[in-house]
């Protein structure tokens, strides 16, 4: 790719952008949220059309006009949300638009469209079974599924954006396993990913993205992890700020046994005022299902719940809420935010009986407060009008946390609050934890993110299939340790309990 | 960063695209016939869209959270036809009329009630159970009176949908009063603004802990009390309560909500745009019947205009 630019209307995603794969390579991309990452690889895979610049493939250039163009030159793109049909088989998914035909018929070829399906996956040395919907399947098997899908178009290079975002620490290394025989079979990988660990760790090549705007293309081996931070953010860092454990209150939040089958079986655990619990584990493990159960977006089939030494028992999130709990859900924008409202109405959604007066809003009051919560969480954006979809994820996220903060919440409970969301910004939500704990507020924070977990939380509990397996204190916990307990079989943490 | 102002006209435009069309249409129309822009004739279209624009303000309501309700017309004629039949029953002219219009009002009122019900707590889908009640109703109707007119209402009664107050059509003046009131529900309350968070995103709504349950019962309910004022305004103007009354009443209203720039999938739009779309819509009949245009080539135009609204509508939300 040469000279490559891509507007939007008022943005300008990238910017004169040189990118080059060579066959059997993994290239990483990296660059904080907004680098223009996810920009490049859909220009590559045609979903977008450059403003400028040229692609080329073996030296013969490219036109792309649509997806088809760049799948029919050999470029397959995993995206991040996966463009699978969730109703459909496997094998019908992985074969979608060029299903076998029965010869001379317009009828599809069952028997070719399984054995199609189950060949390519043989290929990744993936075992899906190819007539499951893909709705039953995990996001990592989905994966799989439209890997194996662009390798029935014989790519050549394979992007994938993300593709490390939903997958825990096992299914990370057979997606490593699986990149490494694309590369063998000299297909070039493009590797997008926040986790620098995973840049160290598959790639050959990075190039760095800041603003839209190329910084660098360096050996892998060449780049050390300071280095590679500095690229992307264009500053130094400050080491990770460290911290002394707190002297925690008395307990705020008590869960004792607390249970919804078959995802939730058995889940005790204390907050104490003034710190900061987080709860770890592998994807599935049951840690969202326990935020959800707190605040009531389903409802809890046994256990006892205490907030302040009172026992609580809302019925649906409108009475958590005035119980002063807050939710701060992984996905913000489906189940965070209303993207078509306004920053203000989005702050303002679960308190707008509070401001009218009469039946009618009081706008002018909405409006003061909208902006206070902007300045003081210092929200990037134009103003308090401005509709939430325009914002960045850390943005959004700040939106949520206003919401409840304006609600008064006492606990809030934050699923994966820096997922998705870049280097500087995290550093900041880190800090506001911080303060909201220090301010009294129970923070519960469950995160899949090791080194962010040891570095905010006061104490850790670990869940496993649907139990918290172990509290470790902050001084006793390492990565090691955590991921241990997270994925030990039932055997081993009996014989260490 | 302060954004260039061309591009904010163009936004200011596109939100009310809807105006720009109707006032080319009024030019349009001006220019082709003489009679088109006097006060007699514009009064006249205002009146013959009322009803109309009544229904179509509480689907309005619907639609934005991605809803839609087939029974009004159903709704127009059942609650006609209860409204005549309670006006035939013995007693003081005034009482009698206000149990006809508290009777026909009850009927829209149940039937948003149970739609509503149905939608939120079986999850069933609006289209499917909207035409269910639209079956139900149309069906209770005939009936009610065996099929035929409900004849011979209390004179007083024509007050309604042929009386003037102030020298205004009755029903021109209950129309400007519903859309005032939408209109400051929709912009001023919670519960307004709820029906653009359920529209927008339900799960995200529910979490912020609005009880989704309740606005979409109470948005069906709007749909059906509105669609039984408008039964009782024409039952009044034919002097009649009519079983086949309001017969495909549902497209055109969702026409004109569509044309008006709400969108179907929920979370955007509002009162304004369905108000110059149900007038938009109303100008082209009076319009083209001025011009010597027959009521079959009408409903083509009528057809291609909704196709354009939808299409322009896509093109705006991908800009």
């Amino acid at each position: 790719m040469s000279n490559v630019s891509k507007s939007y209307p008022g943005v300008t995603a990238l910017e004169d952008v040189d990118f080059e794969l060579v066959a059997g390579e993994v290239h990483c991309l990296v660059g904080e949220n907004g680098a223009g990452k996810s920009t490049l690889v859909k220009l590559l895979g045609g979903a977008e059309l450059p403003t400028r610049g040229r692609i080329s493939i073996a030296g013969a250039q490219l036109t792309v006009r649509e997806p088809v163009d760049s799948l029919r030159a050999g470029i397959g793109v995993i995206y991040q949300d996966f463009r699978l049909v969730p109703h459909l088989t496997v094998a019908e998914n992985i074969s979608l638009g060029l299903l076998p035909r029965r010869a001379g018929m317009p009828v599809i070829d069952w028997p070719a469209t399984r054995e199609r399906a189950e060949r390519l996956l043989a290929m990744l040395g993936e075992d899906v079974p190819v007539d499951l919907h893909v709705a039953e399947l995990s996001p990592a098997q989905q994966q799989m599924v439209e890997i194996a899908r662009v390798l029935g178009h014989d790519v050549r290079i394979v992007a994938m954006d993300e593709p490390s975002a939903t997958l825990t620490g096992r299914e990370l290394a057979n997606l490593f396993r699986v990149i490494r025989r694309l590369v063998a079979r000299k297909v070039g990988v493009i590797y997008i990913s926040h986790r620098l660990d995973e840049v160290d760790e598959i790639g050959d090549r990075v190039t760095v993205l800041r603003d839209g705007r190329k910084v660098g293309t360096f050996a892998a081996s060449e780049l050390d992890r300071s280095t590679l931070v500095r690229h992307m953010v264009g500053r130094e860092l400050g080491a990770e700020r460290s911290r002394e454990a707190r002297s925690a209150g008395g307990v705020m939040l008590r869960v004792e046994g607390l249970r919804r089958e078959p995802v939730v079986r058995d889940v005790s655990f204390e907050l104490r005022r003034g710190e900061v619990f987080c709860i770890a584990g592998l994807v599935g493990s049951g840690r969202t299902e326990v935020a959800r159960l707190i605040f009531a977006a389903d409802l809890k089939e046994g256990g006892r719940i205490e907030l302040d030494g009172r026992e609580i028992a809302p019925r649906g999130p409108r009475e958590a809420i005035d119980l002063g709990i807050g939710l701060l859900t992984e996905d913000r924008n489906q189940q965070g935010l209303i993207m078509q409202l306004s920053v203000r109405d989005n702050i303002l959604l679960s308190g707008l009986r509070v401001l009218t007066r009469r039946l009618a809003i009081d706008w002018r009051r909405a409006d003061e407060i909208g902006w206070g919560f902007v300045d003081s969480l210092q929200i990037k954006t134009p103003g308090i009008h401005q509709k939430v979809m325009h914002l960045s994820g850390g943005n959004r996220q700040k939106v949520v946390l206003a919401r409840w903060l304006f609600t008064k919440a006492r606990l809030l409970l934050f699923d994966e609050p820096t997922k998705g969301i870049d280097v500087a910004i995290k550093g900041e939500i880190h800090g506001m934890l911080r303060d909201l704990a220090d301010r009294g507020i129970g923070v519960v924070v469950i995160s899949s993110d090791l080194p962010e977990v040891l570095a905010i939380g006061d104490r850790i509990g670990v869940m496993r299939e649907g139990r918290m397996s172990a509290i470790l204190d902050r001084r006793d916990a390492t990565q090691q340790r955590v991921m241990e307990l997270a994925t030990a079989s039932d055997s081993q943490t009996e014989a260490r309990t | 960063m302060s954004r260039p102002s061309r591009s904010r006209l163009a936004a200011v435009l596109a939100e009310y695209g809807i105006i720009v069309a109707f006032v080319v249409e009024v030019i349009v129309f001006s220019a082709a016939s003489e009679h088109f822009l006097t006060v007699a004739n514009l009064a006249n279209v205002t009146l013959q869209t009322s009803v109309l624009a009544i229904i179509a303000a509480g689907m309005t309501f619907v639609i934005l959270t991605a809803g839609i309700d087939l029974s009004v017309g159903s709704l127009v004629a059942i609650s006609g036809v209860v409204c005549a039949l309670l006006l035939k029953v013995e007693g003081p002219v005034p009482a009698v009329i206000a149990l006809g219009i508290a009777g026909g009002i009850a009927v829209g009122l149940l039937s948003g009630c149970v739609s509503g019900l149905v939608i939120s707590r079986f999850s069933v889908t609006p289209f499917i159970a909207t035409l269910a009640m639209m079956t139900i109703w149309r069906g209770a109707a005939y009936l009610l009176v065996g099929g035929r007119p409900v004849w011979g209402l209390p004179e007083a009664f024509d007050f309604l949908g042929s009386g003037r107050l102030l020298g205004v059509p009755f029903p021109t003046v209950v129309m400007f009063g519903v859309y005032a009131v939408a209109w400051f529900v929709l912009a001023h309350t919670p519960f307004g603004r709820y029906v653009y968070a359920v529209g927008g995103n339900p799960e995200a709504a529910r979490l912020a802990g609005i009880r989704t349950f309740r606005v979409i019962v109470l948005v069906y309910v709007v749909s059906g009390v509105l669609a039984a004022v408008s039964g009782i305004l024409l039952a009044s103007r034919m002097s009649s309560g009519q079983p086949n009354a309001g017969l495909m009443f549902e497209l055109e209203v969702i026409a004109a909500v569509v044309v008006g720039g709400t969108s179907l999938f929920g979370g955007r739009g509002g009162i304004v745009g369905t108000f110059f779309g149900a007038m938009l819509i109303g100008v082209l009949r009076n319009g083209l019947n001025l011009v010597g245009v027959g009521s079959y080539v009408q409903q083509v135009v009528l057809g291609f205009v909704i196709l354009l609204a939808v299409m322009l509508d896509q093109v705006r939300k991908q800009s």
